[in-house]
């Protein structure tokens, strides 16, 4: 193993014998003059976030804080849901009455697959949403669980307050930074699952959720 | 690195006869190129941020070594194995070690180019593992027993009725009509339970974070968070230039790959792990850095930029060449302008297949203006041509040095080297083309340079040239 890896490193010092001796990587420079930082009133960025959701053909709702427990109960009545996936740290009060709840880890036990694979959908929080570009972050914290909650039910009801969206791809990147740097791993969903491979033709959900609505709430 | 001997040309040929091939490719080229202006539009700073990428993976090219062995030391602290591989046999044998290693039979694979560069896929059916692709297209063309045309839709070359077919004979699926919606059901179903029950998964790496030990996968389906949540092992084979320096540095290409590729503002799912530190997902990671040819494309300074790519593909759908002949001609797995100056670069020179590529494009520039990381595509190819006559000549054979394109180009070469000669010649070039030039084009050229407008027409030089044009306007 390490013969490959002397081999391949002496290959590379080899190829960039044009590169100075005394040059550092830091001595080519990396021109950051994009936007990095956002100038639009967050009410702004808040109805773009919103925007560029649902032109995913995910379906958005914003509700105030009070709202919230009946939105989360009307959504799951309309899809019928039952038998709910929920990640750690969904409070108790989001779970409506005869919705039996299966919570990731309780008693110590995580679910398995085939149990997440046959649920009617999961409820989740979020680490935070992306205007720019209608991006739902999730950074495996307790409101959002573990990769598999989120991945194997067909259908994903996630709930974002506005405080957790930013407008710029760089804003949401800097946030995310320190989890990084834990260990954490970390997915961005952008819409429900899909393809074109079909002649271009866009059909929702080949693998991961289906169906994905977004609850935009004002604390 | 599996390539074609033939000669693009050639290949070409054959493609072209392809009448349902052609619409099929028009159409997706097409629908992609105006989606992608719609969605590169929207960002007022996208060429800042098209210097800020094309920077970061200047140093990240020149520095490769250094910034490799912080990758390795980052993803073992997080808990991975880092293994390095030459070339395509020592990464096979890798590969098929670890899932031998947990007596795997099967493994599920999420669409990765450096696999099928390097032929994964024959190798552990030669080992008796399946590798069962889980990217739509991918399984379409598994199942279909072909090769991908294109980097981001590798069955465009299919339409419905044809997986409509496949998928009866393949997947058993009886009633089956060719709505794309019933097609995806069925191959859900399908893949699902390989999902569910594989030990090990496979994919490649869109970039790997060195800083943080970062691995980034960039897709559409799930498939790839399938693949690199629910087996217990998971193994990443990327190409040792997919590293990028710090953590920040994908703020950058998580805007510029997803616009530039499918036209999106951002791919429906992105993956980003590092190691197995997150305490959850599979048990065991394994990343296996991958030379085959790199180290070689590096050691060229201008050839290098190639090196760069960021696979989005957007230079394929702008290529008028790529357009008509589609992926296969190409005869690797990089099609497009971006294959026509990596493949050659990669492969060496002095080879049939490889060496007609720098060949295979009309110099138009599209492919330079989209590119996301400033890839001087145009430039690149020039510079190669250069390379595969010079190594032709150095062959030695009597042929090669009375090639007339060899002696154009060394006459060119000569030209553009300097100013006084290159005007004059564009002086007589406009005395002389008077009898061969037709409403701004030149179809045929004289006598040994015949052959070259046998398959291109020439812009005529133009009355004026810039030089003078600035000269008398503002002289
Ligand atoms: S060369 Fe540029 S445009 Fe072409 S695939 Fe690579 S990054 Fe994209």
């Amino acid at each position: 193993m390490s013969q490959a890896r002397e081999e391949i490193l002496r290959r590379i010092r080899l190829a960039t014998r044009d590169v100075p001796q005394e040059e550092s990587p830091e001595d080519v420079s990396v021109e950051r003059s994009y936007r990095v930082e956002s100038v639009s009133p967050h009410e702004e960025v808040v109805g773009r976030f919103v925007e560029n959701v649902s032109e995913y053909r995910a379906s958005v709702r914003r509700v105030g804080e009070e709202e919230l427990p009946e939105a989360i109960r009307e959504a799951l009545a309309r899809r019928g849901a039952r038998r709910l996936v929920v990640a750690p740290g969904v409070p108790d009060g989001w779970i409506p009455e005869g919705v039996e709840a299966l919570r990731d880890g309780e008693g110590g036990r995580p679910l398995t697959n085939e149990e997440l694979d046959a649920s009617d959908g999961v409820l989740s929080g979020c680490a935070l949403g992306i205007a720019q570009s209608g991006t739902i972050v999730l950074d495996g914290g307790r409101m959002q669980g573990r990769r598999a909650l989120t991945l194997l039910p067909d259908y994903h009801l996630c709930v974002i307050y506005e405080d957790q969206i930013v407008e710029l791809v760089p804003e949401a990147v800097r946030r995310l930074e320190g989890g990084v740097r834990e260990g954490r791993s970390i997915v961005f969903v952008s819409g429900p699952s899909a393809t074109s491979d079909i002649e271009l033709d866009r059909v929702e959900g080949v693998h991961g959720p289906r169906t994905l609505e977004v609850l935009v709430c004002r604390r | 690195m599996r390539v074609s001997e033939r000669p693009f040309q050639a290949l070409a040929r054959e493609a072209l006869a392809d009448s349902q091939l052609r619409r099929n490719l028009g159409h997706a080229t097409a629908t992609i190129r105006k989606k992608r202006a719609a969605a590169v539009s929207e960002l007022p700073d996208w060429e800042e941020l098209r210097e800020a990428g094309a920077a970061i993976k200047e140093r990240a090219l020149r520095h490769l070594d250094e910034y490799l062995v912080r990758l390795e030391e980052s993803v073992t602290k997080a808990g991975g194995e880092v293994h390095w591989a030459r070339d395509a046999r020592e990464a096979n044998r890798i590969v098929a070690g670890i899932a031998k290693g947990h007596g795997a039979r099967e493994v599920v694979k999420v669409k990765s180019i450096a696999t099928d560069e390097i032929g994964l896929n024959d190798h552990l059916a030669k080992e008796g593992i399946e590798a069962v692709e889980t990217d739509l297209a991918e399984l379409i063309i598994q199942l279909a027993g072909e090769e991908s045309s294109h980097i981001l839709v590798p069955a465009i070359h299919k339409n419905r009725a044809e997986i409509r077919e496949l998928f009866r004979e393949k997947l058993g699926a009886k009633d089956l009509s060719d709505d794309p919606r019933d097609l995806t059901e069925t191959a859900r179903r399908y893949l699902r339970e390989r999902f569910l029950s594989a030990k090990v998964g496979i994919s490649g790496a869109n970039f790997a974070v060195a800083e943080t030990g970062t691995v980034c996968v960039v897709e559409s389906e799930g498939n790839g968070r399938m693949c690199t949540t629910l087996p217990e092992v998971l193994v990443t084979v990327m190409g040792i230039e997919k590293v990028v320096p710090t953590w920040r540095d994908l703020e950058v290409f998580m805007q510029l790959l997803p616009r530039s590729s499918t036209a999106e503002r951002m791919n429906p799912y992105t993956s980003f792990w590092s190691g197995t530190s997150s305490g959850e997902g599979p048990r065991e990671f394994h990343l296996v850095l991958l030379d085959n040819g790199r180290t070689q494309a590096l050691s060229d300074p201008k050839g290098r930029q190639a090196l760069r790519c960021i696979r989005c593909s957007a230079c394929l759908n702008v290529c008028p060449v790529y357009e008509r002949v589609g992926g296969h001609s190409y005869g690797s797995v990089y099609p497009g302008p971006i294959g026509a100056i990596l493949t050659p670069q990669l492969t060496g020179l002095g080879r049939k297949g490889p060496d007609s590529l720098p060949y295979a494009s009309s110099l138009c520039g599209a492919c330079y203006e989209v590119c996301p990381v400033k890839i001087n595509i145009p430039e690149v190819l020039i510079h190669l041509r250069g390379r595969v006559v010079r190594n032709r000549q150095d062959s030695g054979s009597p042929a090669a040095k009375l090639d007339p394109e060899g002696a154009a180009m060394r006459t060119l070469a000569r030209t553009f080297a300097d100013r006084r000669l290159y005007e004059a010649a564009q002086k007589l070039a406009r005395a002389g083309q008077w009898p061969l030039a037709r409403g701004g084009k030149i179809r045929r050229l004289p006598g040994p340079l015949s052959g070259w407008t046998a398959v291109r027409d020439l812009e005529a030089v133009p009355r004026e040239t810039f030089r003078e044009w600035w000269r008398r306007e503002r002289g």
